[in-house]
């Protein structure tokens, strides 16, 4: 899968996740940049995010990711 | 009300949704003081909750203690859990602490682990107003013994178990102390399924967002249930849903149900369970279209049926459609389609009762009868707040109803057909005999009940003894049968001349019996012999409870104008009895 289509489903689940459909994701999208991503919302995006690709992360991968774009990079190492 | 919205077995409304549920507007639903303890994180936990209220129609006000301050908040009389006020605290002591504490303790003391958890439990019982709702226990396998940790007391294996079966105890000994089994939901969905490792490390929280709703869901079970929202009757469809195969075309002695013919041990096992509800107090009813003759040969015939004709309260097969015959089984029971739940294999029938009677609860069964129970044992339909010896007797009382209706159309005059009932009642204040009755009627009693204020056995106990209060418990029997205990009063002496009727509550299957005019007259009698000149009554409006709002006026009551919420007052002096046809035993 290519990582703009993983981005376009990770921007799907973000969206459906947070109620929001104005969100849109680049590669350099923090947790800064989205109302609502925070501590609490993020665990659910995980859940969310595994389901949807079928992959599961680990816990250390969970806590490093500083941007959608490392996220993403883990999700693709997993496909 | 729970989600069925798919065929899917699994269709529990999602932690998502129940977060949404948060942005709904609550104001206009009543108001439930919900405190929440954990000795773990547990804001998701809190959300569900909040959520799940919002599905069951309340408005829960929630007070989070901070995380891991179970024992201060309960021990400390100050504490903001103490000022907060709950009417209920529900507690979450984690495994995976209990765990943590284990493996801190020294060897030789692990043996006192539940015991000591257990001291702590009893002291929280003592303490704590209102009601408890406490988490019990899913397991966590350490293997640290493997199998061998059942002979082995000291393990943790040994201790969990311990505790889970203690804290049953603790329940019947504490009538404020309820379980929420969620070890029992482990059971049905797998630690697989309940822990997610990720949100254990990152937040805190033992239980997955997929198990989140579930939790709620049983919490909230147990808040409606003694909130007297709880189900009484279950009706069943009968071809392919009660048996396998249709009766009208293959014959009562054909139908798949015993171990012999084709899928026929699923419908056993199906019949077990709704024996089981009979057993314990569930009216059944039969709502089916067939004729009436073929639908009841297998109940009278056929040997593997497990159910019998005499454990159907109401039976009713024709060709009419379902919603009718729903709409005639509730005129005959006299309870709220809501406490009513009704299952049928066919989904044209189940859209046409939901869209008819939307109160009825109509599961969506599967396809495969094979997975009908698993699927009806994870909606945990029948929850309740209370049960006794009374409740198995339940579906006799109401043949024996039938039986009573069919006598009245032979009389052409109501007080004839009265008299010919030989009605006696036993009058007597609380006792121990009582108590779980009466607070059990106070419970289910939603549409003959004046305040409709909610007592406990320990709040009936405590009402015996005090001086303030005069109690009355009613008992009916007649030539049909006996009802047992079917109507409470409860009067508060507001001053040497004043009493206030506080609560009177009735079953709706003694209506129309003349049972009021008997009941006044009793009160009326003791007011006399008290030297009491009035007596005030209240009527608390609720959504069910229209049907006693001119009670009191109905009686000779005046109106005392301008009163909120709306009174009425009897001078005792200018009252005189109606007649009736009762007899005090």
């Amino acid at each position: 899968m290519e990582q703009t289509e993983i981005l376009a489903k990770v921007q799907d689940i973000f969206r459906d996740v947070l109620d929001n459909d104005d969100i849109v994701l680049t590669p350099q999208t923090s947790a800064d940049d989205v109302e609502d991503w925070d501590s609490l919302s993020h665990i659910q995006l995980i859940v969310a995010i595994e389901k949807a690709f079928k992959i599961k992360f680990t816990s250390k991968e969970i806590l490093s990711w500083s941007n959608v774009s490392e996220m993403i990079g883990s999700i693709s190492s997993k496909l | 009300m729970l989600h069925f919205c798919t065929a899917s077995t699994n269709d529990m409304i999602s932690f998502k949704e129940l977060k949404q549920n948060l942005k709904k507007e609550h104001s206009s639903l009543p108001t439930r003081k919900v405190a929440l303890l954990g000795d773990v994180a547990t804001q998701f936990l809190a959300v569900s909750l909040k959520g799940m209220g919002y599905e069951r129609k309340y408005n829960i006000d929630l007070f989070e203690a901070e995380f891991n301050q179970v024992e201060r908040q309960v021990m400390d009389p100050t504490s903001d859990l103490h000022e907060f006020g709950a009417d209920y605290t529900i507690v979450f002591q984690s495994t995976h602490k209990l765990l943590e504490k284990y493996s801190h303790t020294s060897p030789l003391d692990q043996i006192g682990l539940a015991d000591e958890r257990l001291d702590f439990v009893r002291m929280m019982c003592n303490t704590v107003k209102g009601r408890i709702i406490y988490y019990n226990y899913p397991e966590i396998e350490d293997t640290v013994f493997g199998s061998y940790a059942t002979k082995v007391q000291s393990s943790f294996t040994f201790q969990l178990r311990k505790l889970n079966y203690e804290l049953m105890k603790v329940a019947q000994e504490n009538a404020n102390f309820f379980i929420c089994d969620i070890a029992g939901l482990q059971n049905k969905f797998g630690r697989n399924i309940t822990f997610n490792s990720h949100i254990y490390i990152s937040t805190e929280m033992v239980l997955s967002l997929d198990i989140l709703p579930y939790v709620a869901s049983r919490t909230l079970d147990i808040i409606c249930a003694l909130e007297g929202k709880f189900k009484k009757c279950l009706i069943l469809d009968l071809d392919n849903t009660t048996w396998g195969g249709i009766v009208g075309d293959d014959g009562w002695e054909n139908i798949q149900v015993g171990h012999g013919l084709g899928i026929g041990k699923a419908f056993t096992e199906f019949q077990q369970w709704v024996k089981n509800l009979k057993n314990r107090g569930i009216i059944i009813a039969v709502c089916s279209k067939n004729d009436e003759d073929k639908a009841r040969a297998p109940f009278e015939k056929n040997p593997e049926m497990v159910l019998k004709i005499e454990d159907i309260a109401v039976f009713v097969a024709n060709w009419n459609n379902k919603a009718d015959n729903i709409r005639f089984i509730q005129s005959i029971l006299n309870i709220g389609f809501d406490s009513m739940v009704f299952l049928d294999d066919n989904p044209f029938e189940r859209n046409i009762v939901r869209e008819n009677v939307p109160e009825v609860t109509v599961p969506e069964l599967p396809e495969d009868p094979g997975e009908y129970l698993e699927y009806l044992y994870s909606l945990n339909l029948f929850e309740t707040a209370s049960y006794s010896n009374a409740d198995a007797e339940r579906t006799a009382q109401y043949q024996v109803e039938s039986k009573r209706v069919s006598l009245m159309q032979s009389f052409t005059n109501e007080a004839d057909f009265l008299k010919s009932l030989n009605m006696v009642s036993e009058v007597k204040g609380f006792d121990s005999f009582n108590t779980v009755r009466v607070a059990q009627l106070s419970q289910r009693s939603n549409q003959f009940n004046l305040r409709t204020v909610r007592y406990t056995e320990a709040e009936i106990e405590a009402l015996e003894s005090d001086e303030q209060y005069v109690n009355f418990s009613f008992t009916l029997a007649d030539k049909f049968g006996d009802h047992g205990l079917i109507c409470v009063i409860i009067l508060k002496k507001l001053d040497a001349s004043t009493l206030f009727v506080d609560t009177w509550f009735m079953s709706c299957r003694v209506l129309k019996r003349g049972m009021e005019d008997f009941t006044l007259s009793t009160i009326v009698n003791y007011a006399k012999e008290h030297g009491f000149q009035r007596i005030i009554g209240e009527y608390l409006p609720t959504a069910k409870n229209n049907m006693v709002a001119d009670h009191f006026p109905k009686l000779g009551f005046s109106t005392i104008e301008g009163s909120e919420p709306l009174r009425f007052e009897l001078e005792i002096g200018a009252h005189e009895d109606r007649e009736f046809y009762i007899e005090n035993k």
